[in-house]
Order: structure tokens, then sequence, then C-alpha cells
């Protein structure tokens, strides 16, 4: 809204604030395509243990195996050029502990986005990848003390391998999927964070992904444990420069909550409208634990992701919270999953999606209540909203329920942003730009007022961009 | 009437359609500065097709000519009439979840002033116009029109009112809906508008609310025209013998 202070400098647009790019002068690059001998290569330049490695080939063994999905976007994940993808750059030759460890154009591309002024002002660690790896990494002195492991992937295996096998693809297995086998075979960067029974880590944990190299594929894994009663925020952000040509994002994340434990992981995803952006997400919730998946959709060509929550342990409560912004040309495939193992679990699902000009939000959507998960609750809610004639939404929400003790709650709301709602708001003297930020704003407010306040001021801000020019 | 100088609104020769229909049919009006305008007639005739397309509903096409304050506003945006001094209060407020009457309220504020209104400002003064119009101040961080009953849009649409101060009010069936409590309420922020000099178009069906709001005008609307005007006892007859004498007289007057 005009009166927000924050939001005063709105008329730059993505290509000016996150489509620039550097030269790529980098300190080792794969050469590009898909093969045995790059997966051998990732894993001998990282120094991996043996059991890394062979676990590397064996996914890409099953990803080779592995056909397309045969839903979401068909067509336009045909057209992913699987060898003409680099999937290994290694910007640096080391990592930063301070900014001033960052070479210059690299720091110079993270100040622009903010991100050394966010550290400062309000967050606990901070993690940023730059292609492949992270350069830059900090982390409070006093989580530290506490126990508290925030490090990039590659770290955590070095450092904590004991850990890190523990836990590795065990919430999401390489056969899983094929872009889960994909990531499995080359994962390069993403965070591993262990929390111990008991710590809260009270203000949030951050980690920032950049590709700025074309026909790049990015495959950060991450890979989260927050022990018995332990709490933890983990926020990541994303962009990249504005090419012609596609470049690739497939993450894994796992969570593992413990019995009463807490984690909230929070995703603004702004990618360059160039990127195929197909992740798999999921969490395992144990007794009493609670996982909160806020995800918010606004950049990409093709997003394909549904954060999934396993409610292993009795009480266990899940949630997804998402929004899905599919401007022109954009698909967004976005939804949640929520698989009832446990007696009285519960699960919230709430998908809001916003399509404009051509743009195709789609909702896509589980719930499981499997035998035992007796007197387990869950609400689903998915609303769309429209803003032009060509605009498309669908809705495909499955639900297997295999306990008659449950409660069960599905809405679906598709609505318009209508004439109605615009003439009210202007004939109060609001132009007709501004009244349908209004509204749109009004639309995703229940996932905004769960956003940390510079987070909230930065979606409104992303969104006023995305609503430019929409009228007319 | 009023002398010339002393008009704020006026409206010659209207004729609005919506699609290939014609619903108003020829219609002029003049409103001077805190003067209270009665349209009665039955419903189906057209009066909130008049009130819409007045202000610049995009289902409307209009036909005549809109003055206020001496400017032609006739081509105007809704937004810009807004911003020239126009105002309407609508029958049926839609909802806009995920928008708070305060945000809105001082949004519209900002935009009919054309200047950012202070915070400390805003609040002093809604919280004011909300006690008069005795409203609970929780109010406020209620989203817009969301879940509110009848009473509660109409004490929304008069408390828009009182914090914007148009040039000219148009209230579209602004009475419909209310218990008597609520009607006095509104009748009385309806009288302080006048009072503010604030010119009012009141579009209504019945005779109720015109006992706590006195108009200077009353004008019988049948069919698209205005087929009768005269002053207050105009409507106290319509009251007692019903607008089927009117009817044969269905002409320009």
């Amino acid at each position: 809204m005009a009166s927000h202070p924050q939001l005063a400098d709105i008329g730059s647009d993505y290509a000016q604030r996150y489509g620039f790019r550097d030269p790529e002068q980098y300190f080792l690059k794969a050469p590009k395509g898909l093969s045995h001998e790059v997966v051998e290569m990732i894993s001998r330049l990282k120094g991996e243990p043996e059991w890394m490695r062979t676990f590397r080939h064996r996914a890409l063994d099953t990803f080779l195996a592995r056909p397309l999905p045969s839903w979401g976007n068909t067509e336009l994940l045909s057209q992913i050029d699987f060898d003409q993808i680099t999937y290994f750059v290694r910007a640096t030759e080391r990592q930063g502990e301070s900014w001033d460890d960052v070479p210059a154009d690299i720091k110079r591309t993270f100040d622009r986005l903010g991100i050394p002024e966010a550290e400062r002002k309000f967050l606990a660690g901070v993690s940023a990848q730059y292609e492949s790896e992270v350069v830059y990494h900090s982390v409070k002195e006093e989580l530290t003390r506490q126990g508290v492991i925030f490090l990039d992937m590659d770290s955590g295996l070095r450092e904590h391998e004991a850990l890190v096998r523990q836990y590795f693809a065990t919430v999401i297995p390489a056969e899983d999927n094929k872009f889960a086998a994909l990531n499995t075979a080359v994962w390069s960067g993403g965070s591993f964070v262990y929390v111990p029974p008991g710590v809260e880590v009270a203000i949030p944990l951050q980690a920032y992904f950049r590709i700025n190299a074309e026909r790049m594929g990015q495959f950060e894994r991450t890979l989260i444990v927050a022990d018995e009663g332990a709490k933890v925020h983990y926020i990541e952000g994303c962009t990249a420069p504005v090419y012609s040509t596609h470049s690739l994002h497939s993450a894994v994340v796992e969570l593992i909550a413990r019995r009463g434990a807490r984690i909230r992981y929070t995703t603004i995803q702004n990618w360059a409208t160039n990127i195929y952006n197909l992740v798999t997400k999921r969490a395992v919730a144990y007794e009493d634990a609670v996982v909160e998946w806020v995800d918010g959709n606004i950049g990409s060509r093709l997003t394909m992701k549904y954060p999934s929550i396993l409610l292993k342990g009795e009480r266990a409560h899940g949630e997804v919270l998402s929004i899905a912004f599919a401007g022109p040309g954009q698909h967004q495939d976005a939804g949640a999953k929520a698989i009832h193992l446990a007696p009285n679990t519960s699960s919230k699902i709430t998908s809001k999606s916003i399509s404009r000009d051509t743009g195709r939000a789609t909702y896509r959507g589980m719930v499981k209540v499997r035998h035992g998960a007796h007197g387990s609750r869950t609400a689903v809610q998915c609303d769309a909203l429209l803003i032009g004639e060509k605009a498309r939404t669908d809705t495909y929400p499955t639900m297997e329920i295999a306990e008659d003790d449950v409660r069960i709650e599905h809405e679906a709301r598709v609505s318009r942003l209508g004439d109605e709602q615009l003439f009210y708001l202007r004939s109060r003297g609001i132009s007709e730009d501004q009244a349908r930020l209004m509204i749109v704003n009004g639309f995703i407010e229940p996932f905004v007022k769960e956003l940390p306040m510079e987070y909230a001021v930065e979606l409104n801000r992303l969104i006023a961009l995305e609503m430019e020019g929409s009228v007319g | 009437m009023k002398e010339q100088q002393a008009v704020v609104f006026s409206c010659q020769d209207v004729h609005v359609w919506v699609a290939d229909r014609e619903v108003v049919k020829g219609v002029s009006l003049a409103v001077a500065p805190g003067e209270v305008h009665a349209i009665m007639g039955p419903n189906g005739s057209g009066k909130s097709s008049l009130a819409n397309a007045l202000m610049g509903h995009p289902a409307y096409t209009l036909e005549g000519r809109i003055e206020l304050a001496g400017q032609d506003v006739t081509a105007l945006s809704p937004d810009q009439k807004a911003r020239a001094g126009m105002f309407l209060a609508f029958q049926y407020p839609v909802a806009i979840p995920g928008v708070s009457v305060a945000s809105f309220l001082r949004a519209a504020l900002t935009a009919v002033r054309g200047r950012e209104v202070p915070v400390r400002e805003f609040r002093r003064e809604l919280a004011a116009r909300m006690d008069e119009l005795e409203m609970d101040p929780a109010f406020a961080g209620r989203y817009l029109n969301d879940g509110f009953s009848g009473g509660e849009k109409k004490r929304l649409e008069i408390l828009q009112l009182l914090m914007l101060r148009p040039r000219l009010a148009l209230l579209d069936e602004t009475d419909s809906g209310l218990d008597i409590d609520a009607l006095k309420v509104v009748a009385a922020g309806i009288n302080a508008a006048a009072r503010e000099e604030v010119g009012m178009v009141l579009i209504t069906h019945y005779q109720r609310l015109l006992d706590h709001v006195q108009p200077h005008v009353v004008h019988v609307f049948v069919n698209g025209r205005i087929v009768r005007s005269g002053g207050p006892e105009l409507a106290l007859e319509l009251e007692s013998r019903g607008y089927d004498w009117l009817a044969p007289q269905d002409g320009r007057v």
C-alpha cells in the first residue's frame, strides 16, 4: 500500500533488482551434461566418505531409469534438456566466515540483495549459496554455545558425519521421485541444522540461494533435525538473473521434528521466470511435534512443489500455508500433503493462489488418514483469485481416509478480482492500480501475517511489482 | 430553489443504459450545499441505477452532463469523481477480506485529501466519528464488510461519509435493513453531514428514514423519470397514497 513507507521505492522491476548477472569467472565448473563422471567429480572434489559417493552413483542410476512425471505440466517438463545443464559450479575457492572474506563481485551481489543488512538486523545465522556452494556462512556465537549446528550441508557432512548419515535421505529416499534422485546424485550446498533437546532458537536462521550462471542447475540439499522439545525457524529466499535459456533448481529438503519439537520452514521463492523449480520437501513429526511449512511462490517458469508432513507420533500437528502468484507465462503447480499415521494427529492446509493474465495456478493436495490414526482431524482450504479473462486455476484434492472417527473439512473457492470490489474502492478515491493491489494484498493477508515483519514488507513489495501494469 | 452559484451538484438530462436497456430516461437535479434531496420510488424504478451511474459504475452507460462545484465531471472515472468530492453510500457494500476498516479508511482519506494523513491525527478522527455512530472501537480492525451484519455495513457507509466529507453524497437505500435504533444512528449521521454542508441525495423506498431526516426537496421517481418534485409534504402524501396515483402521469416534469 502507498501508506507503507517501506514500499515507497516501488518502481524498479525484477531485471534491475534481482535479474542482474555477474561475469562467469569461476574457480571450477563441471562440463555440462549429466554422467557418472560428473557425479564422481563432485564427490571427489568434496572429499566425501565412500558411502556418500556410492549413494550418489546409485541415485544417478535411479534418475536415469525413471521417466519424467506423467502429471503436472508435462509439456514444460519435457522441454528440460538435461544434457545442456551445468551440474556443478564452484564459484570461489573457500567459504567466507565474514563478508570481507567473500570475493568482491559475489559480495556485491548479496549486498544488492540486502543479505548482510538483514543478517545484522534480525537473523541468528546466515548461509548464502552462490551457484553450487555456500560462499558465506555465519551463526551467532550464543547458538554455537547451546550446541546448535547450522552449517552448509557439505561442511555438515565433513564435521558431523555420523549425525548426517543417521538422517540423510531417511525422509526422502532417492527412489522417491525422479527429481529427488537427481538431487541425491548431484547435490551440493544447502543447510544442515541440528538443534539439541530443549533448545529454542528464538530468531530465524536464514539461507539465501542465488543462481548466476546461464543453464545452471542448483541442487541444494537441506536437512533440519529438531531434537526433543527443540524449536527452530528457518527461512530461505531465492533469486536469479533473467536469461532467455532455462535453468533448473531442484532441491531436497528433509525436516525431522522429534518428540515435542517445533519446526517452521518459510520459503519466499522469487526465481526469475526462466527457472524450473522442481523441489521435494517433506517432514516427519513425532509425538506432540509441530511442523509448519510457510511457502510463498512468486517466481519461476514452472514450480512443482508439494510440502509434505508425515504425522508419525500421537498428537503431532502439521500445517502448510502457501501462496502462489502466477504471472504471465508462469505455472505454479503447488500444494501440500499430510499423511496421518498416528492417532489424534491434526493437519491444516491453507492454499491461496493468484493467477494473472496467462498465469496458471494449480493446487494439488493429498490427505491420507491411515488405519490406526483414529481421532485425527484435517482441514483443507483452497482459495484461488483470478485476474483477467485468460487466467487459469485448477484444483486436484485427493483424500484417502481409512478411519471413521476423524474430522475432515475441505473448502475450495475460486473468485475473480471483481468489478464490484474495484468500484467500491474507486468510489472512495482509490486509484484502480492501488485498488487492485489492496484486494490482492487482502487476499494474501492470512499468509503475510505469518511472516516476520521484514519478509512481510518484502513480499508486499514483490506483489506490488507483479501487479504493476496489470490494468487493461 | 437556490441561486445558481449556490448549487454544488447538478445533473442535466441524464440517461442511463444497462446493456441495451434504458433504465434512466432523462433526469435533472440541482443540489445546494447542505441541502437534502430525497428520491423516492417503487422497486425497480431505476433509482439505484441512477446513483451507480452518476458515480461512474462501469456496467452503466451514461449520457447527459454532471457538474460538481462548477466543474464538468461527467467523463471522470469513479476515483477521480471521489477525489473531486462525490460519494456513494452503497445499498449492498461488498466485502474485501484481508483489508481492515482502518487501513482502507486511511487509504481513502489519503486519496481524497491528496496528502498522507498522519497516523495519530487519523486515529483521533476515526475514534471520534466512530463514537458518534455508537460503533465499537474494535470494529476498525475488522476486515472490510467481511461478515458484517446489514446494520454494521450501513453504519460503516455513514462513517465513511463523515470521514471523507464529500461535497455531494448519494445514499442508495441506506435505510434498508436497519432496526429502529440503527436507523436513528444513521439518520443522525446524515443530519450531521448535512450540517457540515454536504449536499445529499437520499434514495429511498420508504418514508421511515424521512421521519428522522428532514428533506428540503422530495422527488418521486417512477419508471426511470422524476414524475413529481415538491417539499417534505410530498413524502407524506406518498406514504398514505402509495405510488400508483402517480403512474398515469408518467412523463417528464
